[in-house]
C-alpha cells in the first residue's frame, strides 16, 4: 500500500511554495474535532504546518474551488484524489478554469469518511475517529471505543468507488490505481426493479426531507452556471422553499437533468446534504442509462471528450428504441 | 405607530388607483384611495407603504403626498423592475393592495420645527421629500427659510415639474433651484450636477439639510455640504434597502442593529456613521 | 410536585398525552436517514432519545413555509382572504434546553410590536415538554450562552434515567396537562433528580467546547469586529448554501412570495438566508456584494447586532446543529474562536 501521509503532502507543498512554483495551496484545514475539516487556502509553509490536515476526513473535492482560485494572481497547488481528478478534467473540458494556473498533485485514495457517516456509527458523543490498518476506530464520550471494518463502513460513494485512478495531474505522489468494478449501479438496478409505486414512495420519502438549502447545487462541480435558474426570480421556479409537495422533486430532477452527461459521480451532493438524501442515486441513474444507450462513458475520464448526449453518431439508438428499453 | 393598531401587520388592505399621472418618461404618480374613497391610513412625512399586485409582487415605496392631504395618497414610482413595470402598465380603476405606514418619518414636528430647511434631491429622490415639502408648505409659519435644490438628467426627467413651477416657485419664502445634467433646448435654467450646484449656491449653515437621490449624488452632496461647514448631525437622508415584511422581522434590510424599514428609512448622517459600512 | 413513570410505561403516557392534544416528538427516521425528527405521535411510536433532532423545534412556531394571505383577482378587482383557521393546542415533547431557549430568541423578534400574529398564535397553543440532556454531544456549547441543560425550562421539564422518566410542571399550562394524566404518573420528591442534574453538569464541564467564551462579542463590539481581516479566510470556502441558516433554531429571516395557483394567488412566506446572494439584491443595487460580507452579516447578527437590541442576549443557543451539518465544516464555534484570538496572530490576511 502507498504511504502518502500528511508529511508527504506537507513536504511537497512547502517545497513548491519555497521555490515560488506555486503561491497558494488548496488544502484541508483541521477543525475542532476529527471530522470537521474545512477546505482552505494556505499561503505559507508555516500556515500549513499549523493547520493542514490529511486524514480519513479529507474528503472535500477541491476542483470547483479552482474556478475562483485561478482567477487570482499566481499558481495554485491542488491535491487531487481520483474522484476529484474526474471533476478537474470535466471542468477543463468545459473551459471553466485556466489549467496553466494550477499545479495538480495526484494522490491515491482508499476511501474517505465523512462527518455524517461516522456520526451515524456513533450518534452520541463522538470524540474522534481514525483509521488503524483495516479498521476504523471511533472514540466516544459515553460508550468507549468502537472498532469497525473501515472499508465496509465507508459512505456509499466510496464503498462503491468507480475509480482509484487519478486521471489528471502534474505529479503523482504514491502509486496510481485503476478504474475499478464498483457495483455502483447495483442500487440503481434495485430501484429500477421496484414497482412504479414503490419507487415513487422511495423518492417521496427521501426527497420530502429536502429543505432547499441548495448545498447539493453549491458544492457540485458540474453546477457552475453564473446564475442558476433556481436563483432567477423571473424563472418562475426560484422559490427557496417548497410551495407544494411537487416542488422539491422538481428541483432535484431538473438539477439531475442539467448535470446529465457531465456529472463525474464524485458524490459530493450526498456528502453535503444535511438531510442525508441519497442524491447521487439520481445522477447514477442517468450515468447508467447513458452507458446502456450509448456505450460506456465516464465524464471527466479524459479531458476534452465529447459526451454522448452532445455528440451525434449515426449508430446512436433511435428515440423509440430508448423508450422501449425504458419500458422494460 | 399606526401599524401597531392593525392586528395583521402582513395582511394588506385594498386600494384603488384613481388617477395616474405621467411625470417623466419613466416615472408615474399614482393616486390611491380605499374602495370607499378614503385614505388607507394616516402617515407622517417620509414614511413608506407596501404596495402590491397579487401574483406580481410587493414592494416598499415612499408616500409622496403630504399627510395634510386628507383625500388621498400619492406615490411617485420609477419603472425599474417587475412590479413597477406592472404598475406603469395599469389603468385607472385598478385595485392594488396596500399596507403601512412603515418607518420613522422625518422629525418635522421636533428637530425641524422653527428651522431653516434645505432640501436637496436628485431624480426620483424627490419622491420622499415631496411629502415633507408639502407638509412644510401647509404649516409654513412653523418653519423658517426653505430652499429646494432639485436636479435631474434632463428637463423631462424632473418629477412633479408642474407642481414645482406652478406652486412651489410662486410661494414666498421658498427658493427653488432647479438644474439639469446637460444643456437642453428650451431650458434656460441652471445646468450641472446637483453637488456642484449646491457648492455654487453656497448655503449658509444655519439650516437643516435633507438629501435624497442616487447613492453617488448623496455622497458628493454630503461632501459639498461638509465643505461649506455643515456638520453631519444637521443633515438627514432617507435610505433604500430591499424589504419584505416592513416591520423589522424578515431581516432583509438589517444593517448593524438597525432595520431600515422600522428604524429608518430616515437617518441623520452622524447616525449612519455608527452603522457598519454596508451602504453608499 | 415532581411526578414520574417507569421508562417501560412511557408509551402509555405518550398515548395519553396524545389524547390531550396532538403530540409531536422526536422519532428516528425511515429510509436513508434514520436520524431523529419531530413526528406526530401515533400509537406504538418510539420516542427517540437522540440528543438533537436534525431540524430544530422552531419549525413548530415558524414553519419553513406558511400561507399568509390569499387573493382572488378578477379583472381590475382583488379580493383579500385571510386563510387562517384557528390553531388548536399541541404538545411538543422532548425539546432540549437549547431549542427551548431559541423560542425566547424568536419571541423577541416575532412578539415585539407589531406582533406577528401567525407566530403568536402557534406559541400560544404550544405546550412544551423539555428533556434534560443526559448525554450531551461533543458539539454542544449551550452553557457558553448561559443555558443549563440540567434545568431545562418549558411547561413541563422532564428527566430520563435508565429506569424512570420524571415530569416537573413549570407552568400552569404544564400542571393542567399533567393532571389529565391522572395516576399514570406517580408523585415523587424533587430531589430524586438531583443526581441526574449533577451528572449532566459534570458532563457539560467535560465537553470539548465547554471553555468557549463570548467575551469578545456583544452589542458594543461592532467597531472591533466588523473590519477584522480574518472574515476573509473564515468565509473563503463558504459555498453560500443555506444549510446553517435552515438548521439553526434562532435564524428567523424570511422571504414573502406570491404563488399563482391558477385559481388564485397565495402569498406565502418561507425561510430565507442572508447567505444567499439574492437576499439583499434590489433593482437599484446590492449592498452586500461578496460572500465574505454575507457570511459576516450572519455571524455579526448573532453575536453583535442581536445582542445590541436584546439586552445582551446572543442569537445562538449552542445546539451544535451547524457544526454537524455545514458542508465545509465552518461554523460559529470556529468563527468565535478565531475572532477571540488576539489580532497579532492574524494569519496571513
Amino acid at each position: 500500500m502507498q504511504t502518502v501521509t500528511r508529511e508527504t503532502l506537507l513536504d511537497k507543498a512547502s517545497a513548491l511554495l519555497a521555490s515560488g512554483e506555486v503561491s497558494r495551496v488548496l488544502g484541508w484545514k483541521k477543525g475542532e474535532f476529527a471530522y470537521d475539516v474545512t477546505p482552505a487556502v494556505f499561503e505559507s509553509a508555516e500556515e500549513m504546518e499549523k493547520d493542514f490536515v490529511y486524514d480519513i476526513f479529507s474528503g472535500a473535492n477541491f476542483s470547483k474551488y479552482l474556478i475562483k482560485e485561478t482567477a487570482k494572481e499566481g499558481k495554485v497547488l491542488v491535491f487531487l484524489k481520483p474522484c476529484d481528478s474526474y471533476s478537474f478534467n470535466q471542468l477543463l473540458t468545459e473551459h471553466r478554469f485556466d489549467r496553466e494556473k494550477v499545479y495538480a498533485i495526484g494522490i491515491p485514495c482508499d476511501g474517505m469518511m465523512d462527518a455524517s457517516t461516522v456520526k451515524a456509527l456513533a450518534p452520541e458523543g463522538l470524540v474522534s475517529a481514525e483509521r488503524d490498518g483495516d479498521n476504523l476506530v471511533i472514540h466516544t464520550l459515553y460508550d468507549g471505543d468502537k472498532i469497525l471494518p473501515y472499508a465496509d463502513n465507508l459512505p456509499d460513494r466510496c464503498r462503491h468507488c468507480k475509480s482509484k485512478k487519478v486521471v489528471a495531474y502534474d505529479e503523482m505522489l504514491g502509486e496510481n490505481g485503476d478504474v475499478v468494478d464498483s457495483h455502483r449501479f447495483d442500487e440503481v438496478a434495485e430501484l429500477e426493479a421496484m414497482s412504479e409505486d414503490a419507487r415513487f414512495a422511495f423518492w417521496q420519502n427521501e426527497l420530502s426531507r429536502c429543505i432547499r438549502c441548495n448545498a447539493c447545487r453549491d458544492v457540485c462541480p458540474a453546477c457552475t452556471c453564473e446564475k442558476c435558474v433556481f436563483d432567477n426570480p423571473k424563472s418562475g421556479v426560484e422559490n427557496k422553499a417548497i410551495s407544494d409537495s411537487y416542488e422539491e422533486k422538481m428541483f432535484h430532477i431538473i438539477r439531475a437533468f442539467h448535470v446529465a452527461g457531465r456529472c463525474t459521480d464524485c458524490g459530493e451532493c450526498s456528502r453535503v446534504c444535511p438531510q442525508n438524501i441519497p442524491l447521487h442515486l439520481l445522477n447514477r441513474k442517468f450515468i447508467y442509462d447513458i452507458d446502456r444507450n450509448y456505450g460506456d462513458y465516464m465524464a471527466g475520464a479524459e479531458e476534452g471528450s465529447r459526451a454522448p448526449l452532445v455528440n451525434y453518431k449515426t449508430e446512436d439508438p433511435e428515440a423509440a428504441d430508448v423508450l422501449e428499453r425504458g419500458d422494460k | 405607530m399606526a401599524a401597531n393598531n392593525r392586528p395583521e401587520a402582513l395582511i394588506p388592505v385594498l386600494g384603488v388607483a384613481t388617477d395616474i399621472r405621467i411625470d417623466t418618461p419613466d416615472v408615474k404618480t399614482f393616486r390611491v384611495v380605499t374602495p370607499d374613497g378614503k385614505k388607507a391610513f394616516i402617515h407622517k412625512p417620509g414614511q413608506c407603504a407596501m404596495l402590491s399586485i397579487p401574483g406580481v409582487g410587493e414592494a416598499m415605496f415612499s408616500i409622496t403626498s403630504s399627510p395634510t392631504n386628507e383625500e388621498y395618497m400619492e406615490f411617485s414610482i420609477k419603472k425599474c423592475g417587475c412590479l413597477t413595470d406592472w404598475l406603469h402598465a395599469m389603468e385607472v380603476g385598478q385595485q392594488i393592495t396596500i399596507r403601512g405606514p412603515y418607518g420613522n418619518a422625518f422629525p418635522v414636528d421636533t428637530a425641524f420645527a422653527g428651522q431653516n430647511l434645505l432640501f436637496i434631491a436628485g431624480g426620483i429622490g424627490l419622491a420622499p421629500l415631496r411629502s415633507v415639502i408639502n407638509y412644510v408648505r401647509h404649516y409654513r409659519d412653523r418653519y423658517g427659510r426653505v430652499d429646494i435644490v432639485y436636479g435631474s438628467r434632463s428637463m423631462n426627467d424632473l418629477v412633479d415639474y408642474q407642481e414645482i413651477i406652478n406652486e412651489w416657485c410662486k410661494e414666498d419664502g421658498i427658493n427653488v433651484h432647479l438644474t439639469i445634467d446637460r444643456e437642453q433646448e428650451g431650458w434656460d435654467g441652471h445646468v450641472g450636477f446637483v453637488p456642484n450646484y449646491v457648492t455654487e449656491l453656497n448655503f449658509p449653515t444655519d439650516c437643516i439639510g435633507i438629501i435624497c437621490g442616487p447613492p453617488i449624488m448623496i455622497k458628493f452632496t454630503l461632501a459639498a455640504l461638509e465643505k461649506m461647514g455643515f456638520s453631519k448631525d444637521q443633515v438627514y437622508t432617507t435610505m433604500e434597502m430591499r424589504m419584505k415584511c416592513g416591520i423589522g422581522k424578515c431581516g432583509r434590510c438589517n444593517i448593524g442593529n438597525k432595520y431600515v424599514c422600522k428604524d429608518g428609512p430616515v437617518f441623520r448622517f452622524d447616525q449612519l456613521d455608527e452603522l457598519p459600512e454596508e451602504y453608499d | 410536585m415532581m411526578k414520574k413513570c417507569p421508562v417501560s410505561a412511557l408509551n402509555t403516557v405518550l398515548t395519553a398525552l396524545s389524547g390531550v392534544a396532538p403530540l409531536y416528538l422526536p422519532v428516528n427516521g425511515k429510509g436513508k436517514d434514520t436520524r431523529a425528527k419531530y413526528t406526530k405521535y401515533e400509537d406504538g411510536m418510539i420516542y427517540s432519545t437522540a440528543l438533537n433532532t436534525v431540524r430544530s423545534a422552531k419549525d413548530f412556531f415558524f414553519p419553513q413555509t406558511e400561507n399568509l394571505v390569499n387573493f382572488k383577482v378578477d379583472g381590475k378587482n382583488i379580493e383579500i382572504i385571510d386563510p387562517r383557521e384557528e390553531h388548536e393546542d399541541f404538545i411538543l415533547f422532548g425539546v432540549r434546553a437549547c431549542d427551548y431557549k431559541s423560542f425566547d430568541v424568536l419571541d423577541r423578534v416575532f412578539l415585539s410590536e407589531p406582533v406577528d400574529s401567525y407566530y403568536a398564535s402557534r406559541r400560544a397553543h404550544g405546550i412544551v415538554f423539555t428533556m434534560a440532556c443526559t448525554r450531551p454531544a461533543e458539539t454542544c456549547f449551550c452553557t457558553t450562552f448561559g443555558i443549563d441543560p440540567s434545568e431545562p425550562q418549558g411547561d413541563v421539564s422532564c428527566y430520563m434515567t435508565e429506569t424512570d422518566v420524571y415530569f416537573d410542571a413549570k407552568t400552569e399550562k404544564g400542571e393542567v396537562v399533567l393532571a389529565k394524566l391522572g395516576d399514570l404518573l406517580a408523585d415523587c420528591e424533587e430531589s430524586t433528580v438531583n443526581e441526574q442534574k449533577e451528572l449532566i453538569s459534570s458532563r457539560m464541564k467535560a465537553l470539548p467546547l465547554s471553555s468557549l467564551s463570548t467575551e469578545a462579542f456583544g452589542g458594543d463590539k461592532l467597531d472591533k469586529l466588523f473590519d477584522d481581516p480574518r472574515w476573509e479566510s473564515l468565509s473563503e470556502s463558504c459555498l453560500a448554501c443555506g444549510t446553517c441558516t435552515y438548521v439553526c433554531p434562532t435564524c428567523q429571516c424570511y422571504d414573502i412570495k406570491d404563488f399563482d395557483t391558477g385559481h388564485g394567488v397565495c402569498r406565502f412566506r418561507c425561510w430565507d438566508s442572508c447567505m444567499y446572494s439574492e437576499f439583499t439584491k434590489m433593482s437599484a443595487g446590492q449592498p452586500r456584494l461578496t460572500q465574505m460580507q454575507r457570511f459576516r452579516q450572519r455571524f455579526m447578527h448573532k453575536l453583535v447586532y442581536y445582542p445590541a437590541n436584546n439586552d445582551g442576549l446572543f442569537s445562538c443557543v449552542g445546539c451544535g446543529r451547524c457544526l454537524a451539518s455545514c458542508p465545509i465544516s465552518m461554523n460559529i464555534v470556529k468563527v468565535m474562536k478565531t475572532l477571540s484570538e488576539e489580532a497579532e496572530d492574524n494569519g496571513s490576511k
